[in-house]
């Protein structure tokens, strides 16, 4: 199990080299460089824009930026330095990677909570009318882009009187010491991201569990658990479920970068102290080693996932080996 | 001894009977109409908008829906809307323009507005409208969908917009495809050295989240190019990104294509490679191709939508679904609760993934010969 892992992880680190050299390219493709701003500005002189472009170390190449870019990343695990926000790359994402993660993971495990049980219900009742409601439910969930679902719900939430849209807390929490009245204002806050960006993922889920139960019913097995008079209980859940969970483990991993890309849009709709406003304003404003840390680590997000998920798979599945 | 029925003189093609087993999928046929009428709204854009997208109504800001009566002073009558006049909010003292019931004007069918364009020919006949003004009485407007910040009619904008939004993903899908028929194509067809190379490049594709790498790809178009370029290069970038999956698929397919006895055949009579690959390979995947990419097509309108939506994609004077919905935060979260109708190109956006989701299972379901219904 270990050396598997350890595998794993050594065989992503030549991906994430290629992937960290393919998007410095695209970055580097950008037109224009960041320095172009202060063209613009009267109050600096074409002399002192080439001064500053000098002290970031962009007046040498490419290539050497890249290498020396990837050299303080080996040896001294430093990510390289924002040029808006005057700060060390590592330190702005430090202080937003708790949010992001914390925000991404909640939305995962409560699309599982919901999703699983809805599955089951209308594989179970497949003729019902709930079920067909929720089956149409299911489809707009996956047609809604999550955008749109986040501009709807804080349309529909000002429009009841509500005040708690955008940002994690109101203006008094923010600073506040933890407290229940903090937390409580935070679930406030914080439902509309994990709704915007959940909804796809329970509609994608809840079709999974469903078609994958309605095969595991048909099954050998659980006509023989029901033959021998195992009560309705233990047939769904010992029998069928665990079976019918499997293919959804590995599903997991395969919605994580739909669930990163929700979070960045989200955030940015919603202002939200996650990566995906830093994402946007380091691209647009050609903050080369913020875009290109934040470009690698969601990639590295994704790969880690993935991997998280087969080590679910095998775990959840005697089937399944490390190999 | 009875006689047995004699045997139906033709049996059904496998086109037919693909045929019948969509006819069986209600939704499906459905999502099939409701497709061919978006893409013909499309068409004739020009001629269902009742104003042109560019337009600004002074003193038209901002401006709810228009409502339509029926009920007039002599009763029920042609449908007509009401004037508008100027006034100011007793509370706020903003401005706003209220119905003006003195003023009544009938909403007549094909009327002469501003010229558009359809296919080079030049035209200023539009389905409905209100007629302009004869004389000094100040133009009456019908907005069905209300207008945007600068008085623009946002019907109109959306049904233009539309042109966007729904060929970007027909066009996008089509270039996709052709690089990932070619790129797994070739992977599966030579193997070896190539096949890992470009497996290699597959994986590194795919192993970004979606949104940040279209977001990045999208930065590298110059903000100075004119928007038909910005339209062809968004096109592209979200090509770019598609094509990676398909060729994955596609490639299994195509190892297990390679050894069957027409390949060789063709392989022995001396036909070119690319040639095998798209003579011969090829046109065995084709229901394969169309069901994925119909299913494939929603991602792209997506895709398009959410970098216009972000201001990285489709610019001005053109416009698309994400771009008008963009108008809808323009202010803030206060432009939603005064003016939720800007939200309504979104109501398009849905109904056409939704369309696309029910047309792309039933063509999955009809091409699949394996489950008889």
């Amino acid at each position: 199990m270990l050396s598997f892992i350890l595998r794993r992880v050594l065989g992503m680190l030549p991906t994430l080299l290629v992937i960290s050299a393919v998007c410095f390219l695209v970055i580097k493709l950008q037109p224009g460089s960041f320095t172009d701003q202060y063209l613009e500005d009267p109050r600096f002189t074409r002399e002192t824009a080439a001064a500053i472009s000098r002290q970031l170390g962009l007046d040498q190449p490419p290539v050497a930026q890249y290498f020396h870019w990837l050299g303080g990343v080996l040896t001294r695990f430093d990510f390289g330095y924002s040029f808006l926000q005057n700060r060390p790359v590592v330190t702005v994402i430090g202080e937003l990677l708790g949010w992001t993660v914390f925000i991404a993971l909640l939305t995962l495990l409560l699309s599982w909570v919901i999703a699983v049980p809805l599955g089951i219900y209308t594989a179970f009742n497949r003729h019902s009318a709930s079920s067909q409601v929720i089956g149409v439910l299911g489809y707009l969930g996956l047609a809604i882009p999550d955008f749109l679902a986040a501009l709807l719900i804080v349309a529909v939430v000002l429009r009841l009187g509500g005040t708690n849209v955008g940002g994690l807390f109101s203006p008094k929490y923010i600073d506040a010491p933890w407290s229940w009245a903090r937390v409580l204002d935070l679930l406030n806050h914080l439902w509309i991201p994990v709704v915007a960006v959940g909804l796809e993922g329970v509609a994608g889920l809840m079709r999974q569990m469903r078609a994958s139960m309605l095969d595991v019913l048909g099954q050998d097995y659980v006509r023989t658990a029901r033959a021998k008079g195992a009560p309705q209980r233990r047939v769904i859940w010992r029998h069928a479920v665990r079976n019918a969970i499997n293919p959804l483990i590995s599903l997991a991993g395969l919605s994580l970068p739909t669930l990163i890309s929700g979070t960045i849009i989200i955030s940015i709709v919603l202002n939200l102290p996650t990566i995906g406003p830093l994402l946007y304003d380091s691209l647009v404003n050609k903050d080369q080693y913020m875009a290109l840390t934040l470009l690698m680590f969601s990639a590295a997000l994704l790969l880690l996932g993935n991997l998280l998920a087969d080590i679910a798979l095998a775990w959840a599945d005697p089937r399944v080996r490390y190999s | 001894m009875t006689t047995l029925a004699a045997p139906e003189a033709k049996s059904a093609s496998t086109l037919s009977m693909a045929w019948r087993r969509y006819r069986k999928s209600r939704l499906g046929v459905l999502g099939g109409w409701v497709l061919a009428a978006l893409y013909l709204t499309a068409l004739f854009a020009g001629f269902l908008s009742p104003y042109s997208i560019t337009t600004q109504h002074q003193g038209h800001e901002y401006q709810p829906p228009s409502r339509l009566h029926l009920v007039g002073k002599g009763g029920l009558s042609w449908p007509f809307v009401y004037g508008t006049r100027e006034s100011r909010d007793p509370v706020t003292f903003a401005r706003k323009s209220v119905d003006d019931p003195s003023v009544q004007l009938p909403v007549r069918l094909l009327v002469r507005g501003e010229p558009y364009r359809f296919f080079g020919l030049q035209s200023d006949l539009h389905l409905f409208g209100v007629p302009l003004a004869q004389g000094g009485s100040p133009q009456v407007f019908y907005f069905p969908f209300g207008t945007d910040q600068l008085g623009r009619d946002l019907l109109s904008r959306t049904l233009v917009g539309g042109q966007v939004s729904l060929t970007v993903g027909l066009i996008g899908v089509v270039i996709s495809f052709a690089i990932g028929i070619l790129m797994g194509g070739i992977s599966g067809y030579y193997g070896g050295l190539t096949d890992t190379l470009i497996q290699r490049l597959i994986e590194v594709l795919l192993s970004f989240p979606r949104l940040p790498i279209l977001l990045a790809l999208s930065t590298l178009i110059p903000p100075r190019w004119p928007s038909t370029w910005v339209y062809l290069g968004i096109v592209a970038v979200l090509a770019l990104i598609g094509w990676a999956g398909l060729a994955r698929v596609l490639r299994g397919q195509v190892l297990t294509l390679r050894s069957l006895d027409y390949v060789s055949a063709a392989q022995a009579i001396g036909a070119r490679d690319l040639r095998i690959i798209l003579r011969h390979i090829t046109p065995n995947l084709s229901s394969f191709l169309l069901v994925t990419a119909t299913l494939a097509l929603p991602g792209f309108v997506l895709g398009e939508s959410a970098l216009s939506f972000l201001g990285l994609g489709i610019k001005e004077p053109m416009t698309s679904w994400g771009l008008l919905l963009a108008d809808a935060r323009r202010e803030g979260f206060q432009t939603l609760n005064l003016y939720p109708w800007l939200l309504l190109p979104g109501l398009f956006l849905v109904i056409t993934i939704l369309a696309f989701n029910f047309f792309g299972d039933a063509l999955r379901d009809a091409a699949d010969t394996q489950t008889r219904l």
